[in-house]
């Protein structure tokens, strides 16, 4: 395959044409902060944590979905992407009742440890926070809709690995949430098969599976693992 | 040398911040030897004080009394402090923000819907405000310390940096919840 040349914070790399920046700085061990992008499904830019900036563009790009180019000068880590990403987590954090303090994901949340690394340490937006719900129906998953970021990696994963469609998503701005089937109770949703890979992959607190440690429910590896393993039944 | 004039209130907050701001052990006496200490619920002074240095608030804005106190508290402060998530950012005190009429919503729960015998909602008591708010969207403040409770050797390293005249810098240091 064509390989791409391109400059990521000064240090020159060389990666397979199509390979998105976000692969590109990672697999050259550069660390570029995300919330929704989640290896083995596809991307969908939709937490703009990985916000990089392109030397000749005025604007910044999602690294995640945005394609290496030749001779792409890439930065990943400028004073004005910290305080967008700042601005961002904090947007997050204001958009629905994240409180940590009573979260089963407290400590074991990626929103909450990113806000300690990159320091965000006040909430500056007013909130208004709607009056979502919370679906204990199920047998041992949970879905509790104040505490979702609408990643969308329980979607993706949902579909595109286990391969049912369980999960999407419902109305729009502040309003959006995830659904069950068609706005089912999570109980008569007849296409889940109760795999639990959405709790595994949920970054925060939203989806859990009752009465577990979230820190052993967690692990985001999974998508990885079962397309890797996929992939190798094929070649 | 003239003592650092400083004041601890606590609003709609669990004391769970006092607590780790108690956790200072041995820092508490370095501490005395700096600062005066001339309000807080750990001594007993009934009038917030004019000319305070320092005013470091645990929890969040929740009836009329408190809004009353902190705004008074900002006026006669130059360095106000929100300590722990209830101030920061509203915390378990603002849950009740998410529901229609929350503040009569909590009332009726812990009063008629909890009590075992005579439900009554107490009637002289200061109001409730309509919503719970985190300090800064009430008055202006300098320095934020999260955490559920703040851990007591960040408040050490905050009120450590503040003595010496420098600016806490909170990238990694600080956690909600």
């Amino acid at each position: 395959m064509k390989s791409v040349r391109l400059t990521i914070d000064g240090r020159a790399v060389e990666v397979p044409d199509g390979t998105t920046i976000l692969d590109a700085a990672m697999a050259n061990g550069i660390k570029i902060p995300t919330l929704c992008h989640l290896e083995g499904v596809k991307d969908y830019g939709g937490c703009r944590l990985c916000l990089v900036e392109i030397k000749g563009s005025p604007k910044v790009f999602p690294a995640c979905t945005t394609p290496v180019g030749q001779g792409m000068e890439v930065t990943t880590n400028s004073d004005r992407l910290k305080e967008y990403r700042k601005m961002a987590l904090q947007l997050l954090l204001s958009e629905r009742a994240h409180i940590c303090s009573v979260c089963v994901a407290n400590g074991a949340c990626e929103l909450q440890s990113l806000a300690s690394e990159l320091g965000v340490d006040q909430l500056i937006f007013e909130r208004d926070w709607p009056e979502l719900s919370v679906d204990l129906t199920h047998a041992y998953l949970v879905i509790d809709r104040n505490r979702c970021i609408l990643c969308t990696r329980c979607i993706r994963v949902c579909d595109e690995i286990e391969g049912v469609h369980t999960l999407d998503l419902m109305l729009r701005g502040k309003e959006t949430q995830v659904v069950i089937d068609l706005n089912e109770n999570w109980k008569n949703a007849t296409s889940c098969t109760g795999c639990r890979k959405c709790a595994k992959v949920c970054p925060v607190g939203a989806i859990y599976v009752k009465g577990e440690a979230l820190s052993s429910t967690k692990d985001k590896e999974v998508a990885k693992f079962i397309t890797e393993r996929r992939r190798s039944a094929f070649e | 040398m003239n003592k650092v004039r400083v004041a601890t209130i606590w609003l709609s907050g669990c004391s769970g911040c006092h607590m780790s701001f108690l956790d200072q052990d041995e820092f508490l006496m370095e501490l005395a030897k700096l600062v005066q200490f001339v309000y807080s619920p750990l001594i007993d002074v009934k009038e917030f004080p004019e000319n305070v240095d320092i005013t470091i608030v645990e929890g969040a804005v929740g009836n009329e009394e408190q809004l009353e106190l902190i705004e008074v508290a900002r006026k006669r402060t130059k360095q106000l402090i929100a300590l722990g998530d209830c101030a920061v950012h509203g915390n378990v005190t603002s849950l009740r923000n998410a529901l229609r009429e929350g503040d009569q919503a909590v009332l009726k729960r812990a009063y008629l819907e909890l009590a075992d015998t005579t439900p009554q909602i107490p009637s002289e008591v200061t109001p409730l405000l309509k919503k719970a708010h985190p300090l800064h969207e009430i008055v202006e403040v300098d320095h934020f310390i999260p955490g559920c409770p703040p851990p007591a050797s960040l408040i050490t390293y905050v009120l450590t940096e503040l003595l010496a005249g420098r600016k806490p810098e909170m990238e990694g240091k600080a956690k909600f919840g």
